[in-house]
């Protein structure tokens, strides 16, 4: 499992797609977060007045997350898409299936890889409030929460990329049906609104985004937690199913 | 001394949807034999390759590796199996010794004996120098050698190669040739191909497959025998009438080939070229040439691929 790992994070540095991804990852979320620095020295001397007002962590950390969420869910496919389909086009899945490994940790170590990777770019987000305690200090309490969140949204992410890929031998059919996958669960939360009260509620449940938000926001709650863990294990073991029923006979 | 049975594959089936690619095949390997697969293209060669190697599951059937069951115990049994499939599973963007250390691991091997694996495999498979160059800037024989490497790294007690040498120069194939025979000395080899004369270069047994059925399955010895009854082509400067060379004892059929030369089919066993010879010389036919024929694996193929049976058209073949 983990040698299928380090051959998946080796693959990935290898490939010129990562460093790119890394880069524009950072390049986005390093602009945001100096316009959020921004307005929080612009507003500042008003809000020293205020108890309870927001902070240095809720006024630039927040907005980082938030927006490197939504970079999260457009370059998550591509770096998905591989992961199983190109293994069948290349004829590697033979090699993979004829070891002695079971296919759960195959698909498993296809995650770890992928998370690994992500791992660093996480890293590296994280990195950008961090700078702020050279001239401030930051409620971490608030900051690891909306890391948490951040962490299990990626790997919710991941493992709806890696299912996908394990449907189709072509790398850009999973990722599109990927990304199209986590924008809809993405947008349900719009659809909450409308209709009636019951599927409202369920609609704004099973959004990605409403469970982030309340991280975000510093509000721990273990249904949250347990909503990416659960999205993240049911897309993996239907991962795990698919791979498996391919060997079966139809 | 050989006695070990390696593989034994017991009344294996696999359909796809109503069409059986596989239908029934039962077969058995022993360590220190290569086996020759041979088959037409469709005749379900690489399925039952694949459900060798567990990345196909049967339908019904079973499949022993060394004793173990490979649909019961999957990770037990693939540890004494080396698999090289039709397409060699190489990722292009790695070296050669990485890629290597990986299918080490993957099969389990410790850092250490991953080490050792590699240089030995590298060495059999003739890859010392190109331990660091980029598998997908490699030709597709180096390639091809890179796929035989991963299959023998581990030292499986049985490995599966699938058309080992399609696409290589002849001179690689004739390398790989002798690396399959230096295999089969200590491993059990199962070797898939539609190459004709691969299989008579390498195989101790030949089993040919054709619509999921086995048709054919002997060892080097019966097949001698059965592509070793007499023909045997003569040249002759004066030719005796037709009649006359039909009238030899033994002789069964007769065929004029051009530039006179004949082809005599001997109805059962060798040993009437001496008389042929004499009998040529007494009379005068002016004897320029005298061949042996065999039967070629070619004819005997065709013969049980195409329908009609092989003993059916050659009756004295099995007294022999």
């Amino acid at each position: 499992m983990f040698s299928i790992a380090t051959r998946e994070l080796r693959s990935l540095f290898l490939s010129p797609l990562a460093w790119v991804i890394l880069a524009v990852i950072q390049a986005i979320l390093a602009y945001v977060f100096l316009i959020q620095v921004e307005v929080f020295l612009q507003w500042q001397p008003r809000l020293v007045g205020f108890p309870g007002a927001p902070g240095l962590t809720a006024i630039v950390a927040a907005p980082v997350f938030h927006t490197a969420a939504i970079v999260f869910m457009l370059v998550t496919p591509f770096l998905t898409m591989r992961l199983l389909s190109e293994e069948r086009r290349s004829g590697t899945l033979a090699l993979l299936l004829s070891a002695p490994v079971s296919v759960s940790s195959i698909v498993l170590g296809k995650f770890l890889g992928v998370m690994a990777f992500l791992g660093c770019a996480l890293g590296l987000v994280a990195l950008l409030p961090l700078c702020l305690l050279f001239g401030g200090s930051l409620d971490f309490e608030l900051l690891a929460a909306g890391f948490l969140g951040l962490v299990l949204l990626v790997s919710a992410f991941s493992a709806a990329g890696l299912f996908m890929s394990s449907l189709t031998a072509q790398p850009t059919i999973a990722a599109v049906s990927t990304f199209g996958l986590l924008l809809l669960l993405w947008l349900l939360d719009w659809g909450s609104g409308t209709g009636s009260q019951g599927a409202g509620v369920l609609f704004s449940y099973l959004s990605l985004l409403t469970h982030f938000e309340s991280l975000l926001q510093g509000i721990f709650d273990t249904r949250d937690v347990l909503y990416y863990l659960i999205f993240t294990a049911l897309f993996l073991l239907l991962g795990i199913w698919r791979l498996d029923s391919e060997r079966l006979a139809p | 001394m050989y006695s070990e049975t390696l593989v034994s594959v017991t009344r294996l089936s696999r359909y796809y949807g109503k069409l059986a690619a596989v239908n029934d095949l039962s077969f058995e390997l022993r360590r220190g034999e290569v086996l020759g697969f041979l088959g037409p293209n469709g005749a379900g060669k690489t399925t039952t390759m694949q459900m060798l190697c567990g990345t196909l599951a049967p339908s019904t059937g079973s499949i022993r590796i060394a004793s173990v069951d490979l649909l019961e115990r999957p990770r037990e049994a693939k540890r004494q199996l080396g698999y090289l499939p039709e397409q060699p599973p190489l990722y292009r963007e790695l070296t050669v010794d990485e890629y290597l250390h990986y299918c080490g691991r993957l099969r389990g091997l410790s850092r250490a004996a991953t080490a050792t694996a590699v240089s030995r495999a590298k060495g059999r498979c003739g890859l010392e120098g190109c331990g660091s160059r980029l598998i997908g800037n490699l030709s597709k024989g180096y390639q091809q050698r890179v796929g035989i490497a991963q299959a023998i790294l581990h030292r499986p007690a049985v490995v599966v190669l699938d058309e080992p040498t399609v696409g290589l120069d002849p001179i690689q194939i004739r390398e790989i040739r002798s690396l399959i025979r230096e295999l089969g000395e200590d491993h059990g080899v199962i070797l898939s191909t539609h190459i004709l004369p691969e299989v008579q270069a390498v195989c101790d047994r030949v089993q040919i497959i054709h619509q999921g059925r086995l048709v054919l399955n002997e060892n080097r010895q019966q097949l001698a025998q059965r592509m070793g009854q007499c023909v045997l082509r003569l040249g002759l400067r004066r030719p005796p009438p037709l009649e006359v060379l039909e009238a030899i004892a033994g002789v069964r059929q007769v065929e004029a080939l051009p530039e006179g030369r004949w082809r005599l089919t001997f109805g059962e066993g060798a040993g009437r070229t001496e008389e042929l010879a004499v009998r040529a010389a007494e009379d005068d036919w002016g004897l320029f040439e005298l061949v042996s024929e065999q039967r070629s694996l070619e004819e005997i193929f065709v013969g049980l691929t195409c329908g009609e049976s092989f003993a059916e058209s050659e009756p004295s073949a099995e007294a022999s």
